[in-house]
């Protein structure tokens, strides 16, 4: 918005009209694309709209009798409010009701369902060896496993039964095993980031197909017989089948989601490393080979070593044995198979992921676990909290204040004062029309601060003209004609106004990046607001006043427009009679 | 409203002014007072945090067809304070207060029980914690130190220090008289509250570089000359820019005060009043700060510096030989000469010399 800034005075004086077809056109664009989208109006927050309540019951882990206390639930509260306002903006609020509750309150067009998914899922993770799989409930097609293997070196991936892995001739190292073995058309790949020695991996392509437990399998009898019974087709079995396991002990699991129709069931190992070794999980869309929505993961130190040593003793299984369980509150996500040893800290889950799931994923996994399970006990409507009454209190006051402001300027600036108050209809109409984008598109909701903050955002705004308009005045009455003036008051006005919107700016940037929750939200407010200024000072006000400014009730100095040299008290030759008395001309003789 | 324009007229070329950093100490002095009394009320009444912070208590009661606004008055005598009461549901209610005792919660539950004409034991009763938590609190807190650093440096590099430090002092003035408004008033801090405080620390720093800015204009080729020393330029630059600052903040505050005095006093809009309070105090006490304590405070620094030291005895030695501007008047060694310079033309005469100045800084600048 500011990079303008050199050379600007001299372009926009000749062409302020194509600043103004340039954010006219903006304007219309962005409106157009509000009333195609069909949000037309912003999302308010929960103190405006009310929205929906849930609750969610805390449920000691096996093992942890005493896990909930007040500690756990704070914690839990952290992580959940980071879950559904992870950028800050959706004014969602969470907060603890007697010893073992939880509510989060989420503002209305929310997505509850996903809400309540997103608070109510503990994300305990485990990366835990896989030692049988088999799948349930639909034909068996022999497919290549996914396979997990490292990035930057190639790693073609030779399948024996002709399906559609190929090695991509970029080098890419995706190991592009498109289907799975149980039917899931699926890449259930993971890969790493990092570039360990190309070659010094041995290629261990795709494997097939599902194999019954061997005989040598290190699975205890007593799986073997849980395993035997698991019938992962049943939602009720799959919810309960690998949960509340101890890490350090097998178990068996279900997949988390079916394709065509089929189930897989696992025998898994103990976890070799924990969820809490991810440092940083994203979601991101890959673009090469496979593409489709994936998880980048980065480890801790700590969890690099052991993702490291895991993928090296997996990496010389047998299928399918070398398959990695990717799991997730007790249910595998993933389950890619590992080609070579994985270094370097970082990996990929790639999955049958949707944009939202994916986003999800890695949102939970960069949180945390919650440190409880917890299960939803009600979820209802709930009003806003502020009422009814008091918004409409609030809008007649504003609008009686706007209204006050209105008459302001007309009395003090007469002419001059269409050009403030264009300017500031240009910036309330921007600012609703990117605020009711900003709804959908990452979830910001207005609140009652907000829109305060907004109010106040009318008078930074409309400083910026009258710092302007100031020092246009300020040029006339040194004596120079209108147009001169406007031009020279330019560099000068614009250069305040830039210094001071940065300060601003700066607020609004460092609060967003270190804060959260509605401190954020209001940053986020804040720096927008901060910025339509500048681009309405840049593109508006000033080529509209340039052009004004020829224009002939302005450039005489109409004593209605604001401008006029008398009122103003400019020096020549007017007054000069009058103040030859006046000591200002004795000095400067 | 012409007249202000002439007002203005005659504010730019120095025919009147106020003589801001003459009479610092007189200002300097009410903001001291106003910030005693301010700590004083903050540690003697403390803020009232509002439930979002504290935590509170949740009465939920299912099937009721009392109205929101009914229950919001029942609610608020039974608990002797704000409440957030909202609909649950179809026909239920969620009335939370910010009551943190057991004990209290309990008498608020009967009392309520009374006045809705239920058994108690319909009323359900929980403690609730706050959804403005520590890590908010925290997070917050943490956001201002590094702010507050960067805009230091940020202004002691496209400035100087000396206006970095007079821009924090202010900064620190206006929280501190909003926070202890708040204390004194008795008001419910709530987050929109917290919110308002932001608000005004971005405007207040902006209001003070706008000044600062005109400031620095102003003043930089001041070794160049030997009429002014640099506190008259100061009071120059703060009356050159005045109009501004006047308009400015009423503009600003034309809306705050409706909210806060029509939208709360009048139409009774609880809520609204802790937000438009704090903004209404910070935004005034932000434009105040600005003109009458962080650029004085640059004037006095900046005069400890030998350069402008040697400027001010060579300005003074040139006005005691030349005669022709007899008198400093602005200078702080006689701030009690000119106590009736705004309305008397007595400084006419000095005051309109730096019009020359300023033009002497452009050179294309002089056309009279």
């Amino acid at each position: 918005m500011a990079a303008p800034k050199k050379g600007r005075s001299a372009s926009s004086q000749s062409k302020p009209g194509r600043s103004l077809a340039l954010i006219l056109i903006a304007i219309v664009a962005l409106t157009g694309g509000m009333f195609l989208s069909g949000h037309t109006t912003p999302r308010l927050g929960i103190d405006l709209a009310g929205g929906t309540s849930i609750t969610l019951k805390a449920k000691n882990e096996p093992g942890q009798p005493n896990a909930i206390n007040k500690t756990n639930m704070d914690t839990a509260v952290d992580i959940m409010n980071r879950r559904v306002n992870g950028l800050g903006v959706s004014e969602a609020e969470v907060q603890t009701q007697g010893n073992d509750n939880i509510i989060v309150n989420i503002p209305k067009g929310t997505n509850a369902r996903q809400a309540r998914d997103q608070v109510g899922t503990t994300a305990k993770l485990y990366f835990r060896p896989v030692l049988a799989v088999e799948p349930q409930g639909g034909a068996v097609t022999p497919t290549p496993k996914p396979s997990i293997s490292t990035s930057g070196s190639p790693a073609p991936s030779p399948s024996q039964t002709g399906d559609k892995a190929t090695s991509t001739s970029s080098g890419s190292p995706s190991p592009s095993a498109k289907a799975t073995s149980q039917g899931r058309p699926v890449t259930d790949a993971l890969k790493a980031d990092a570039t360990p020695t190309p070659g010094a991996k041995p290629p261990v392509g795709s494997k097939a197909s599902p194999t019954p437990p061997p005989a040598a399998n290190p699975a205890t009898a007593a799986l073997q017989a849980k395993f035997a019974a698991l019938d992962c087709t049943k939602r009720a079995v799959r919810a309960v089948a690998g949960k509340g396991v101890k890490p350090s002990e097998p178990t068996v699991a279900c997949s988390s989601k079916a394709s065509g129709g089929q189930w897989q069931k696992f025998i898994l190992g103990p976890a070799e490393v924990d969820g809490t070794e991810v440092k940083k999980a994203q979601a991101s869309f890959d673009t090469t080979a496979a593409g489709g929505w994936q998880v980048n993961m980065e480890f801790t130190d700590k969890g690099a070593k052991q993702f490291g040593e895991v993928t090296t003793r997996l990496s010389q299984q047998q299928p399918p044995q070398n398959q990695f369980g990717i799991v997730l509150d007790g249910q595998v996500v993933s389950n890619p198979a590992v080609n070579g040893p994985i270094g370097g800290g970082s990996a990929q889950i790639t999955g049958s992921f949707s944009q939202e799931e994916a986003q999800n994923l890695a949102n939970m996994l960069s949180y945390g676990a919650l440190p409880l399970t917890f299960h939803t006990e009600s979820v209802s409507t709930v009003t806003a909290a502020l009422g009814g009454e008091q918004l409409h209190a609030g809008l007649i006051a504003g609008a009686i204040g706007l209204g006050l402001v209105v008459i302001y300027l007309v009395v003090y600036y007469r002419g001059l004062s269409t050009i403030a108050i264009a300017s500031l209809l240009v910036s309330a109409a921007l600012t609703y029309v990117i605020m009711s984008l900003l709804g959908p598109a990452i979830g910001f909701a207005l609140n009652l601060p907000a829109v305060c903050g907004a109010i106040v955002a009318i008078g930074i705004t409309a400083d910026s003209f009258i710092v302007f308009f100031e020092r246009i005045r300020d040029e006339i009455r040194e004596g120079r004609t209108l147009r001169p003036a406007v031009e020279r008051a330019w560099p000068r006005a614009r250069r305040t106004i830039l210094v001071s919107d940065f300060v601003s700016f700066l607020a609004a940037a460092v609060l967003f990046i270190v804060t959260v929750g509605k401190v954020q939200g209001f940053a986020f407010t804040l720096g927008l607001t901060t910025l339509l200024d500048v681009v309405v000072v840049f593109f508006f006000t000033k080529p509209l006043m340039t052009i004004l400014a020829r224009k002939k009730f302005f450039a005489e100095g109409n004593r209605w427009s604001g401008l006029d040299p008398q009122r103003l008290g400019a020096k020549p030759p007017l007054r000069r009679t009058r103040r030859a008395s006046a000591p200002v001309d004795m000095k400067e003789a | 409203m012409s007249k202000l324009g002439t007002l203005g007229a005659r504010l730019h070329r120095g025919e009147i002014g106020y003589d801001f950093v003459g009479k610092r100490f007189i200002w300097y002095g009410i903001s001291i007072l106003i910030t005693i009394t301010a700590i004083l009320g903050l540690s003697v009444r403390g803020l009232n945090m509002g439930i979002e912070f504290e935590g509170g208590a949740v009465f939920t009661i299912q099937h009721t067809n009392v109205s929101v606004s009914q229950a919001e008055k029942y609610a608020e005598t039974a608990a002797g304070h704000d409440a957030i009461v909202q609909k649950l549901g179809k026909d239920g209610l969620r009335i939370q207060v910010a009551t943190i005792d057991t004990a209290a919660a309990d008498k608020v539950s009967a009392k309520l029980a009374t006045d809705f004409g239920i058994p108690e034991k319909n009323i359900a009763g929980e403690l609730v914690g706050p959804s403005w938590g520590d890590q908010v609190a925290n997070k917050a807190w943490q956001g201002l130190v590094v702010f507050m650093i960067l805009v230091v440096l940020y202004l002691a590099i496209a400035f100087e220090w000396r206006m970095a430090l007079a821009a924090l002092v202010a900064l620190i003035h206006d929280i501190t008289i909003t926070v202890g408004i708040y204390a004194l008033v008795g008001f419910e801090v709530t987050p929109g509250t917290v919110i308002g405080l932001l608000t005004i620390l971005g405007y207040s720093l902006y209001d003070t570089v706008v000044v600062f800015d005109s400031l620095k204009e102003q003043t930089k080729d001041i070794t160049k000359q030997t009429r002014w020393t640099y506190s008259e330029i100061a009071d120059r630059s703060i009356n050159g820019t005045l109009v501004r600052s006047i308009n400015t903040t009423v503009v600003a505050l034309l809306p705050v005060a409706g909210l806060l005095f029509i939208g709360g006093g009048v139409l009774g809009a609880g809520m609204l009043n802790d937000i438009s309070l704090s903004l209404f105090v910070g935004l005034a006490a932000g434009a105040y700060s600005s003109i009458f304590i962080a650029t004085p405070l640059v004037a006095d620094l900046k005069e400890r510096e030998p350069e402008m030291k040697a400027l001010r005895k060579r300005v003074l030695a040139k006005r005691a030989q030349g005669g022709d501007a007899p008198v400093p008047q602005v200078s702080d060694e006689q701030p009690y000469d000119d106590e009736d310079d705004d309305s008397a033309p007595a400084v006419v005469g000095p005051r309109n010399q730096p019009s020359r100045n300023r033009g002497r800084g452009r050179p294309s600048g002089k056309r009279r």
